[in-house]
């Protein structure tokens, strides 16, 4: 049996990626960014896409690399500031943007995934957000209608996965990377560590069910967007 | 003036042993460093961290471990990590006690603006709009006046909003006002300044509700 596994990010994607697709794509800034992967879709020179991301990544790293490339359309984020590479394809009218409050993009990837079409939400009413929806009243407090977000392709990055395609996360790189995995039809993972056994079921954070594809990636580059440390005599701050 | 360090201190002085905090970026985060003595509250960072530590010591930086300001930080005792639903689901649900934001402008009554400047400021809201649409209770620190010279608390935002009817308190370098039904009423007014300074810097209409002892100190 072949299984899910691929040797490597680019024969995963092969033949599943074509102009014009949404691709959702896990991270927080560059942490937990699926960098394999969106290599893979920069060499497959794939087309006009929409790319569904919490960020952009930086100039020269991360989804960075498909604007340079030319390759995306329409994006749909909450936070772009640290790409000034977007800004300006953005003012000069070449990048479509939707900008989504970083909740309701949480929230519409999990929706989208688990076949709830649409929700309401107060996050955005009275805002640039709530443009053009549907409003109601519940409880006293204003919502705005918000749609689930469904992907033809989801990149992930997980640390753990093994041959079921059960993924673990580490620390805070889990972000949205099991949200994107619920929301598109076609997942590819990469992870750091490929386990030799099954994942304990009950450490399992993202079932099998989700991820179509397996890519082992040992070592990957990660970068640091902001390194803040504190000096070893400095007395720990208590918050 | 109050310095940055006071205006975090002064904000720091209503938090309550075992609230959840939310903070934002730039002076915001300095709240932590003004806990009142024997205070201990937990931070939420929304990008997925209840139980937020300091910065890392030099050498231990993890790029897997950052905060919503994409800075490495470190994680404390009984802390948890978990995807962005559910740290979504402690801010919309409001299970968050307080958020402390920064703002490019606030109006009179309490709309919140403080994520674009059309066609110069690209940048998105991030997490904003779904902290001040579902924590209780929300902050602002900002300096009193913009960069250019300009109020920034106004009878009406012209930038796009981040929340309608959202803010509590705001504190400035000069002041701290309160939001209630009835508008907009001046608490504190910091050392060496004066109402009729504050009013001329002031686009947004205050009511004064000071004691004299209220005037002055950090």
């Amino acid at each position: 049996m072949r299984g899910k596994l691929r040797s490597s990010a680019a024969e995963a994607l092969s033949s599943h990626l074509t102009d014009g697709m949404t691709v959702a794509v896990g991270g927080f800034g560059l942490s937990g960014i699926p960098t394999e992967l969106i290599l893979a879709v920069r060499e497959s020179g794939a087309k006009e896409l929409t790319i569904v991301s919490n960020n952009m990544g930086v100039d020269g790293k991360g989804l960075g690399l498909l604007l340079e490339n030319k390759q995306v359309a329409k994006v749909l984020s909450s936070y772009v500031g640290e790409n000034s590479l977007f800004a300006q394809q953005y003012l000069e009218g070449l990048l479509d943007v939707e900008f989504v409050p970083q909740g309701t993009l949480a929230e519409r990837l999990r929706a989208g995934g688990s076949g709830i079409p649409a929700f309401f939400t107060p996050t955005g009413f009275g805002t640039p957000v709530a443009e053009g929806k549907e409003t109601r009243e519940f409880g006293g407090k204003m919502s705005i209608l918000e749609m689930g977000i469904f992907a033809d392709v989801a990149l992930v990055h997980a640390h753990t996965g093994d041959l079921e395609g059960n993924l673990k996360y580490r620390l805070a790189a889990r972000n949205f990377n099991p949200l994107v995995a619920m929301a598109g039809s076609f997942t590819l993972a990469e992870v750091e560590v490929l386990s030799d056994n099954y994942l304990d079921p009950e450490s399992v954070m993202t079932p099998g069910i989700f991820v179509q594809r397996l890519v082992h990636v040992e070592n990957p580059v990660k970068d640091i967007e902001h390194r803040t440390v504190r000096e070893r005599n400095e007395s720990d701050v208590d918050s | 003036m109050w310095t940055r360090d006071e205006m975090a201190a002064i904000a720091a002085s209503e938090l309550a042993e075992g609230q959840y905090i939310n903070l934002g970026i730039g002076i915001p985060t300095l709240v932590a460093n003004h806990l009142p003595a024997g205070v201990s509250v937990t931070l939420q960072s929304e990008n997925g961290i209840l139980g937020m530590g300091p910065f890392p010591y030099k050498g231990e930086e993890d790029p897997d471990l950052i905060n919503a300001g994409k800075q490495t930080v470190t994680l404390k005792p009984g802390a948890s990590v978990f995807d962005s639903a559910v740290s979504f689901a402690m801010i919309r649900g409001g299970h968050i006690n307080i958020a402390i934001l920064g703002a490019l402008q606030v109006s009179e009554r309490g709309d919140l603006a403080n994520w674009t400047i059309p066609g110069k400021l690209v940048k998105g809201m991030g997490g904003a709009m779904d902290l001040v649409a579902g924590i209780p209770r929300i902050v602002v620190i900002t300096d009193h006046l913009a960069k250019d010279g300009t109020p920034k608390l106004v009878r009406e935002c012209d930038l796009p909003l981040t929340g309608s009817q959202v803010v509590d308190r705001i504190i400035t370098d000069l002041a701290v006002f309160d939001i209630g039904y009835s508008g907009m009423t001046l608490e504190r007014l910091a050392p060496g300044h004066t109402v009729q300074e504050l009013r001329d810097k002031t686009e947004a209409s205050f009511t004064q509700r000071l004691e004299p002892h209220d005037v002055g100190g950090a």
